[in-house]
């Protein structure tokens, strides 16, 4: 099986934000960043387990500049056999997308994690699908294969939906697919041999355009309420915050 | 050019999402003098009303191929709807299956996208709308320069409003291609307000204790009509089913009311709920970082704290 895991680098969960140039720059000054968690813990850690069973090869593919190689290489300290960066920043999904499928022919199922961390999009999954006419199954939470066929699971709203597919198909990871695995010493070692083919960008669509950032306001500061007295708090709920 | 929403019936019936979705059409459509045109896709038993919450006309498209949620035949049957009613822009709701959806119809209409959208576009001078981004920590502002447009509406981000009177459905004619994927089994939970879309969530982490102590959990929850959530660790250690964790790498929740139990708040959880409209922190650390993000902070034993709130609200709900 040859398995496909698109990966994206994101600040640190725990960063701080902040933005420059008026709002509309990313402050990058003092950021921790890491690999997305959807691509890393449930996508890339699912592939390998099919990789693992089934027999195969793990590919990672990633779109941005040469800093993104220290996510490229966790990928492969990980378990990934090999990667592709495409050495282009994009600007939004749709670029990222179509720089992928431009590499993602031939291959039995493509990965994405169910969002990333930073725009929150959950677009490229489907972009990606439709661009190489693929079925697209979000939000995945299982997903086993059988022979050519694929059953996997997701949450919908009001319940729990199974479906089965023959052939290729694009998909995106979330919580219970899979879980985090920490790379070893060896896997560690062997990622710096592991092949990285870096590729030049192919797209030239262009996608909506972020102008500002701006900080949510802020809250007015917490007001405490009695222990003793939880009438109070009801009648704050109600009265003031009017939510109940 | 009109708008176009896709609105798509949950176990037979249109819910609060689908009106919330219909009213936010609405108000970008009185900015733009357009008119909504409704899509649906399934059969519901309240239909009629989407009239009433704004929408110009409906139609409807019921089809067995529809019966398995396959993004590409959905996304195929919107963008043909789009091209048969004259709508430039089309809007769907940022749920599991609409946002399968979103990217789909960005590529086929070679529409500028966002996804996750909270408020009404701005269409004075251009067009922009803005987005929760980084989990929540910040509003990004995006431009779309095509003249298709696609937005998935993040739910709880607008209130239905009655705009309009009842419409009488009509049926669209669109040939709906097969599904490339097979339903095995879909078990619905009608009973129960999936996390995403809950108004009211009550939440509890690591100072619970253990699972056998979730009883007063959910007799607040019962109380309140809310979803039950708790932190990561919680699920992680099992206690709890992973699909009830929120934070960052869990759920992500806007409820009207979000109530966190024993819960310290660190920055991964505060991550995926401090898009919640109001927050009562219970908590006995009077150093628990999540009080600085509540609207409401209760300082006590959560096991005294809790059953009380479950008793002020029932008599609250005795009252009204």
């Amino acid at each position: 099986m040859k398995l496909l895991v698109c990966i994206s680098k994101t600040p640190d969960t725990t960063s701080k934000i902040s933005f420059t140039n008026g709002g509309k720059d990313f402050n990058a000054e003092g950021i921790q960043y890491i690999m997305n968690p959807y691509d890393e813990w449930y996508a890339l850690v699912r592939a390998i387990e099919l990789k693992e069973k089934h027999g195969g090869t793990v590919t990672a593919i990633n779109v941005g500049d040469a800093s993104n190689e220290i996510v490229i290489r966790k990928a492969l300290a990980i378990g990934a056999d090999d990667a592709i960066r495409v050495d282009v920043n994009p600007a939004n999904a749709l670029q990222t997308a179509d720089e992928i499928a431009a590499h993602a022919a031939g291959y039995d199922i493509i990965f994405t994690g169910k969002e990333t961390i930073d725009y929150n999009g959950s677009e490229v999954g489907a972009m990606l699908a439709e661009m190489l006419d693929l079925p697209y199954i979000s939000y995945i939470n299982k997903l086993e294969v059988e022979g050519d066929v694929k059953t996997l699971s997701r949450e919908i709203e009001g319940g729990i939906e199974t479906v089965s597919v023959s052939g290729p198909l694009v998909v995106s990871a979330a919580k219970g697919l899979a879980e985090q695995r920490i790379p070893n010493m060896q896997g560690i070692m062997m990622s710096k041999r592991k092949p990285l083919t870096v590729v030049a960008s192919a797209s030239g669509l262009k996608g909506s355009e972020v102008t500002l950032h701006q900080m949510p306001p802020a809250k007015s500061g917490v007001k405490m309420i009695d222990a003793n007295d939880m009438d109070a708090l009801v009648k704050l709920l109600h009265e003031e915050a009017k939510v109940i | 050019m009109s708008i176009l929403i896709a609105i798509e019936p949950v176990n037979g019936t249109l819910n609060k999402g689908s009106f919330e979705l219909t009213s936010y059409a609405k108000m970008l459509a009185t900015k733009t003098g357009q008119e909504v045109n409704a899509l649906v896709l399934g059969s519901s038993n309240n239909t009629s009303q989407l009239g009433k919450y704004g929408a110009d006309k409906v139609y409807t498209i019921e089809n067995a191929n529809l019966d398995v949620f396959d993004s590409q035949v959905y996304a195929t049957v919107i963008a043909e709807a789009a091209g048969k009613l004259g709508c430039s822009t089309v809007l769907v709701r940022h749920t599991a299956n609409g946002k399968a959806i979103l990217g789909r119809l960005a590529v086929k209409l070679k529409a500028d996208s966002v996804s996750g959208v909270n408020s009404v576009p701005d269409t004075q001078a251009g067009f922009t709308v803005t987005k929760s981004v980084y989990s929540g920590k910040a509003i990004a502002t995006f431009a779309l320069s095509t003249e298709n447009k696609v937005l998935s509406l993040m739910g709880n981000a607008v209130q239905p409003q009655e705009l309009g009177t009842d419409v009488t459905p009509q049926v669209l004619d669109i040939t709906v291609p097969s599904p490339r994927l097979t339903l095995v089994n879909r078990q619905t939970d009608t009973g129960h307000v999936p996390l995403p879309e809950a108004e009211k969530v009550v939440s509890a982490g690591r100072g619970m204790k253990g699972p056998e102590n979730w009883g007063i959990v959910e007799d607040l929850a019962t109380a309140l009509g809310a979803t039950t959530a708790c932190s990561r660790p919680v699920a992680d250690t099992g206690w709890r089913p992973h699909h009830e964790h929120v934070g960052q790498t869990g759920v992500a929740i806007r409820p009207n009311l979000y109530i966190a139990i024993g819960i310290s708040g660190a920055i991964q959880h505060l991550a995926g709920v401090n898009n919640s409209k109001t927050i009562v922190v219970i908590n006995k650390d009077p150093e628990a970082p999540f009080f600085k993000a509540a609207d409401y902070g209760v300082l006590g034993d959560l096991f005294e704290v809790v059953p009380k709130l479950t008793e002020a609200i029932k008599r609250f709900k005795e009252k009204a």
